[in-house]
């Protein structure tokens, strides 16, 4: 057992609880600075995926899971972000302009669909960030002027400056700079009186109230700071997959989204990045274990769709804290070894209580 | 006379749309939980009708008589397996779980054999005719739509309004503890619930079926139908209905006088216009935290 | 009344046809315990909850430090100096104590998007400064232990100690304890009795409670407020409150309306 003794309320503010935690994360970061060196290629590109959903995580973690607003058209946010980039990026604007603006716009959208959403919850929330994630998709279709319609468009390979970016490393580190910035940026957020205006909200809107927070101002401010996060992840992943059509943006990948946080660990970052591992992940362990299926079910191509959507299943019947949860759990498990108790966490039980009158 | 005919698809599109409405709202109604793999339930029970029907080659009227048992059989099976274990968490974990289930069964039905990613046919009886009423062409499948979905609506009325499940299935969303020392078995009414709505999806399916093919994403249809819920106000049946017939109309008209694409997200549109001016849909449910 | 910190008149609420607060008027002087009883469903929470601002009055008006809050945003409350607790708790259960505490300083925290998302010095010296103010609460009511467990997870007579603890963080002028001692067994209503007490001396703040156990209500109002259905009964001390007739008569029953 490990105690931390603080005399300073400092200590409770440092981005890392302390000097052990910190220097995990060092390790942490000098391995993937030096992964695109060691790894092979394909290696580089599955965690450049891992970056670029776990900023998509982010995004849609600080709206869903920590402001309690559920979102099903995110994908809608990627889409603006990766067509801008893309769109702008043609036309020979460098990076440090085109990102900002992709970030801007999907931040723009998301505004936009959170200042109907004020009035809404729950379900009907939902739905409407589903309509909105529809109409999106449909404009992208349509508009064939700026984003070349269902035949899609070719995207340029990342320009920082003026030139090209020579390498799939070096697009590695680009994304590694964006998921770490992201990552701080939101947890800066998160240890500030916004970041728990947000929670104040997910948790009781009157209360929240009662002590001040404006339900208008940081519901919206949610919301346009996730689709700002999910507008970056969109225009990276234009330059990573090169190709975009309106087709790879639909409500199945929102609600993919959502059940990678899910599976993370809805309430915390690092959730967000478990979620993006485990999505990375799955198609490669579906093939290892693809040896050992049956003939019949492993050639099928829904596989992938099956095993996703089990695991989410199982992850909520056995382990709602999510995959960060249970990483929680065995170390403390381990830290307080032998004093573990087995309901150390359990879920407290809330019966359900309509807050409706007809 | 084209107007009328627009009307009449409208309608009976809408028909389906109601149908598979009327499955998430009683869900809701009864449990807070909103079945997202309503859509889903209805492709299964297509297929299931197919394979009874035309692999089996049972009469049709068995083959959906049989379709809707089995399918309300995976409902309550579904309910009593995953949702159960859920009572007393959050109505947020039971949704991912139907979510969930709804790629689950995506998935599963492409790797059945017999059924696999290919778009098999499905007729009924009346199907391939059409009437003919002055200049007007209605196919049979519509009226068939219309009208039967008519009927099970006049026997669900009457279902709910006469019997104690509706009134138990009401105590138990409301309050669910309250409800359990009033004695209603709440677990079983839910698993009661859910063997209905699927049933009803069956039934949705086999009314859709002949117009749309059996395929493994023929629950898409089912997104389409939150819009019709959601437009409705989702705790409320006849709203449920109205929601359905409402998108349906639009989307019949909106493919028909405005350009294309607008077809797509007509449905999408009126959901996002009317949630802007009633928050809770038209036949709104009111909402108020006690504190 | 001159002076008066708080001043409702002619307050009414109506829900549809259900008239549950009639022209309610009464005035809270500066540093008082202020109590309001009356039988169940005689619309004293609808009193706080309109007080507070949480439903806007359908006739009537709310005066606090001279200025006419009637029309005021429910978050906006808080900023004027008004803060409550609620009867069946309303605390934020996925966070921990202290969250919940420095969630309730959020009136007094002066937020910017930018200087947040990049943690500048000047939120790093408001977050110590919110810090040390929590702390002096949880000093207070003796919550140190509690401090970082998950408010969920914690007992009943605790979470009503929190709820306490969240409105005075945010500093005050009217406190609003909305039934403090429901729910609490004899001990941790003493505490409560003597925390009131506490808040009135040394934290120097105006208290307004809803309260049924009438020996908590002598033991700490200076003044009392007997409602019935939504109406006042009678106005005075405890003592006074407590003997006058139609009071009396309300809670046995057989009260003309």
């Amino acid at each position: 057992m490990r105690f931390i003794l603080k005399t300073r309320y400092e200590q409770d503010l440092r981005l890392f609880r302390d000097g052990t935690v910190a220097g995990w994360y060092a390790v942490l970061a000098l391995a993937l600075l030096a992964a695109p060196f060691v790894l092979p290629e394909y290696y580089t590109t599955q965690l450049v995926f891992i970056f670029i959903w776990g900023i998509v995580g982010f995004g849609l973690m600080l709206l869903a899971g920590f402001t309690g607003q559920i979102s099903l058209g995110h994908a809608a946010f990627l889409a603006i972000g990766a067509y801008a980039e893309a769109i702008l990026q043609a036309r020979g604007w460098p990076f440090f302009a085109s990102a900002p603006i992709a970030i801007a716009l999907s931040a723009c959208a998301g505004v936009v669909i959170g200042l109907p959403a004020l009035r809404l919850t729950g379900i009907y929330l939902a739905i409407a960030t589903l309509a909105f994630g529809f109409i999106v998709e449909e404009v992208l279709a349509r508009w064939e002027s700026v984003t070349a319609g269902n035949s899609g468009m070719m995207v340029p390979p990342l320009r920082l400056f003026l030139e090209p970016l020579g390498s799939q490393t070096a697009f590695y580190f680009v994304c590694l700079v964006a998921i770490a910035g992201t990552a701080l940026l939101v947890r800066n957020l998160l240890r500030s009186p916004t970041g728990r205006a947000f929670i104040a909200i997910r948790d009781s809107e009157i209360s929240a109230q009662s002590m001040g927070v404006n339900l208008a101002r940081y519901k919206t401010m949610s919301f346009g700071i996730s689709a700002g996060i999910t507008g970056l992840a969109g225009a990276l992943y234009a330059h990573q997959i090169r190709f975009i059509s309106p087709e790879q943006f639909t409500i199945f990948l929102s609600i993919e989204f959502l059940m990678m946080i899910v599976i993370g660990g809805m309430g915390s970052l690092h959730g967000a990045v478990l979620g993006a591992v485990f999505i990375v992940m799955l198609p490669e362990l579906i093939a290892v274990a693809k040896d050992w299926l049956p003939q019949v079910i492993a050639e099928q191509t829904g596989l992938k769709g099956t095993i996703f959507g089990l695991c989410v299943i199982l992850f909520v019947l056995f382990e709602p804290m999510g995959l960060y949860g249970r990483w929680v759990k065995v170390r403390t498990w381990f830290s307080l070894f032998p004093l573990y108790k087995a309901g150390l966490f359990k879920r407290q039980k809330s019966y359900q209580k309509s807050e409706r009158l007809r | 006379m084209e107007l009328l005919q627009l009307v009449i698809s409208g309608v009976a599109m809408g028909c389906i749309y109601a149908l598979i409405a009327l499955g998430f709202v009683l869900i809701y109604k009864a449990t807070e939980v909103v079945n997202f793999a309503q859509g889903d339930l209805m492709m299964l029970g297509a297929f299931v009708a197919f394979t009874f029907a035309s692999i089996w080659q049972l009469p049709f009227a068995l083959a959906v008589v049989f379709a809707i048992l089995v399918l309300a059989a995976v409902g309550a099976v579904f309910d009593r397996l995953l949702l159960r274990p859920l009572i007393g968490q959050p109505p947020f974990s039971a949704v991912m779980v139907t979510i969930a289930a709804g790629f689950v069964a995506r998935g599963v039905a492409t790797m059945v054999p017999g059924w696999g990613t290919d778009t098999h046919a499905l007729k009924a009886p009346w199907s391939e005719g059409v009437l003919r009423l002055g200049g007007v062409v209605i196919a049979h499948d519509d009226i068939a739509i219309i009208v039967l979905t008519a009927l099970l609506c006049v026997l669900l009325y009457f279902f709910f309004r006469r019997t104690r499940i509706g009134i138990a299935m009401q105590a138990s969303s409301q309050n669910q503890l309250a409800a359990y020392y009033m004695g209603i078995p709440v677990r079983r009414v839910h698993t009661l619930i859910w063997a209905i709505a699927a049933g009803i999806a069956a039934f949705a399916a086999v009314l859709l079926a002949p117009i749309t093919f059996v395929h493994s994403n023929m629950g898409f249809i089912g997104i389409k139908a939150f819009p019709a819920a959601v437009v409705g106000g989702f705790g409320s049946i006849p709203g449920a209905i109205a929601g359905g017939l409402i998108i349906g109309l639009v989307e019949a008209f909106a493919g028909f006088y405005l350009p294309e694409g607008f077809k797509n997200v007509a449905a999408y549109v009126v959901v996002l216009l009317v949630l802007m001016i009633r928050p809770s849909g038209l036949f709104a449910e009111m909402r108020r935290k006690k504190v | 009344m001159e002076g008066a910190l708080l001043q409702v008149e002619q307050l009414s609420k109506s829900f549809g046809g259900l008239r549950a607060v009639d022209e309610v008027s009464f005035s809270v002087r500066e540093g008082e315990v202020y109590t309001i009883i009356g039988p169940n469903g005689a619309g004293k929470t609808t009193i706080f909850n309109l007080v507070s601002l949480l439903f806007a009055p359908t006739a009537g008006r709310i005066i606090f430090r001279g200025e006419d809050l009637t029309r005021l945003a429910p978050d906006r409350v808080a900023g004027r100096g008004i803060g409550r607790t609620f009867q069946n708790i309303e605390l934020f259960e996925h966070a921990t104590v202290l969250q919940n505490l420095l969630i309730g300083r959020h009136a007094r925290a002066q937020t910017s998007l930018l200087a947040e998302l990049l943690f500048l010095p000047s939120v790093r010296r408001r977050e110590v400064e919110h810090r040390r103010k929590v702390e002096e609460v949880i000093e207070f009511l003796d919550l140190q232990r509690y401090r970082d467990s998950m408010v969920g997870g914690l007992a009943y007579g605790v979470r009503k100690v929190v709820e306490l603890a969240r409105a005075l963080c945010a500093e005050p002028t009217l406190l609003l304890l909305d039934e403090p001692s429901s729910g609490l067994n004899v001990e941790e209503t003493d505490d409560m009795a003597f925390w009131i007490e506490d808040i009135r001396k040394e934290l120097g703040m105006t208290v307004l409670m809803v309260e049924h156990d009438m020996s908590l209500v002598s033991r700490v109002s200076d003044r009392v407020l007997a409602v019935n259905q939504g109406r006042v009964l009678a106005e005075g001390t405890p003592a006074q409150v407590q003997s006058h007739p139609d009071v009396i008569a309300a809670y046995l029953g057989g009260a003309t309306p």
